[in-house]
């Protein structure tokens, strides 16, 4: 089968709906999201409080951070697999080859980079912000929320950037998810499975919905700030 | 740093000139995962390889990606099992010389507690009990040869696994299926070559073999040159006549692993 022949297959099988394709989007999509929604608030919180406060270790903290956005997911799959395996501390759980496993290990790998993207924002956010806030008698707490505020389109950019780094992971999702059939196939496990077959179709079509998801969440990421930007330039 | 890109441009640009230069050109084979991971290919290659001063490029991947490989005509040769596939290959004329080269055999592996009572059954016995106990089975669900074997048992069992309690379809490799099928306490069909270098790691045993229907035949098949000018033909019929002449028969079953011969010559 050509290229040609292989892409118009792949758009039949968008168009017609396939419900083993939509399928597999779906768990993508579903354990992506769910992974950003449990990580996120903690891997914010984590930036914030390693840009702002001032303790022993934070330099080592920092760089920690930012050396394990590369962590290779691979390994982390292997930690993984390792701690939820029937002979591992967690065996207990039964969570091997199961959908949390896969949020789990995507938690693993959004956290880094979610925390070093609010890390920088907050570094390059105006000072004032905060004094000005605990000036007025609000809390720690509300103080830092107010900052998170003013820093809002990085901090946005953070979980867009998480987003795409976890979207597309393959080497975790396949080793602790399995690639079940209907349970823990995701885009980029089908992806590999269907291409091992020699059914080229399914893979470019799976292809191109991870390539749109991609793109809608850095168009997305690219509407939001842009805004922002403007607003900020209209009042000096 | 103009000096670092050039030594890296001359880099690619010698090393396909690294290593001992060979009088025939390459030959590029397709085949299956068992035979390479099982070790047979690097026992028996050297000897062709030798005796012809060629070089054998393997590509290792499932039965169906071997033959697609093939009709694409990015291989010369495929040696794969997967008999009915075989057939239709060479009937649509992506494939030609189609040969018998070996079998080895297939075996039900599963958890020592056996909770579906299979342990010496037959095949479609064993089948029929695993169906009905909804005690679990993980399937490769990769079209791979030992995939296309399954798929025919539960054919003749009469059972539809996707509505079976317990049924998995993994979409993964052999060994990652027994890991599988451990950890899930599950039972699988697999290769025994695979099985063996597995053993020690899931614990699992083997609870059926020996039935004729686990018999798996080796087929080895020349990419058909009048549909690919371009591929080493020539390699390819050498490399056929070669692995079902009796000196080839003759490495395949002198082939070993533990004292276990796992591949069984039956050219004809």
């Amino acid at each position: 089968m050509d290229l040609l022949d292989t892409t118009r297959e792949a758009f039949r099988l968008l168009y017609s709906g396939d419900p083993t394709l939509w399928g597999i989007v779906w768990v993508s999509i579903k354990v992506s999201v769910l992974a950003l929604v449990l990580v996120g608030p903690l891997a914010v919180a984590a930036g914030f409080v390693l840009a702002h406060l001032a303790f022993p270790g934070r330099r080592l903290l920092v760089i920690l951070v930012q050396a394990f956005q590369s962590f290779p997911t691979v390994v982390v799959g292997l930690l993984l697999y390792l701690l939820l395996s029937r002979q591992g501390p967690l065996g207990a759980l039964q969570l091997l080859f199961t959908q949390p496993a896969m949020v789990l290990g995507q938690m693993l790998i959004a956290f880094p980079v979610l925390a070093a993207y609010t890390l920088s924002a907050v570094q390059g956010a105006d000072p004032r912000a905060y004094e000005t806030a605990a000036s007025l008698g609000a809390g720690r707490v509300r103080a830092a929320i107010t900052t998170l505020w003013e820093v809002r389109f990085g901090a946005m950019a953070a979980v867009f950037m998480g987003f795409g780094r976890i979207i597309s992971e393959i080497g975790c999702s396949l080793m602790v998810g399995g690639n079940i059939a209907g349970l823990t196939r995701n885009i980029p496990t089908a992806i590999a499975l269907e291409t091992s077959k020699g059914e080229f179709a399914q893979g470019v079509a799976l292809g191109m919905v991870l390539i749109v998801l991609a793109l809608a969440v850095n168009v997305a990421l690219a509407a939001v700030q842009g805004q922002g930007g403007m607003r900020r330039a209209w009042q000096p | 740093m103009t000096m670092f890109f050039r030594s890296l441009v001359y880099l690619f640009l010698l090393s396909p000139g690294i290593g001992p230069a060979h009088a025939a050109p390459d030959l590029r084979l397709a085949t299956t995962t068992s035979t390479e991971n099982s070790g047979l290919l690097s026992a028996i290659l050297p000897l062709f390889e030798a005796k012809y001063d060629t070089k054998v490029r393997v590509i290792s991947v499932g039965s169906g990606k071997a033959m697609k490989l093939g009709e694409n005509g990015d291989v010369d040769v495929v040696l794969v099992h997967s008999r009915a596939d075989e057939e239709k290959f060479v009937a649509a004329g992506f494939g030609i010389n189609r040969r018998d080269v070996m079998y080895n055999d297939f075996v039900i592996a599963g958890p020592k507690a056996d909770p579906a009572a299979i342990r010496g059954s037959g095949v479609l016995t064993a089948f029929g009990k695993i169906a009905a106990a909804g005690s679990g089975f993980v399937s490769r669900g990769d079209d791979s040869g030992t995939h296309k074997m399954e798929q025919s048992y539960w054919k003749a069992t009469g059972v539809e696994p996707a509505a079976m309690s317990g049924y998995v379809s993994a979409g993964l490799g052999m060994g990652e299926v027994l890991m599988m099928a451990a950890e899930l306490r599950r039972y699988t069909l697999t290769d025994r070559a695979t099985y063996s270098a597995y053993r020690e790691k899931t614990g699992l045993e083997i609870l059926v073999s020996g039935d004729s229907m686990l018999f798996n035949p080796y087929g080895a098949i020349a990419v058909n040159p009048a549909r690919h000018p371009g591929i080493n033909h020539a390699g390819a019929m050498q490399f056929i006549e070669w692995l079902t002449s009796p000196d080839g028969q003759a490495a395949i079953a002198a082939f070993r692993v533990d004292g276990e011969q796992l591949f069984f010559p039956n050219a004809r």
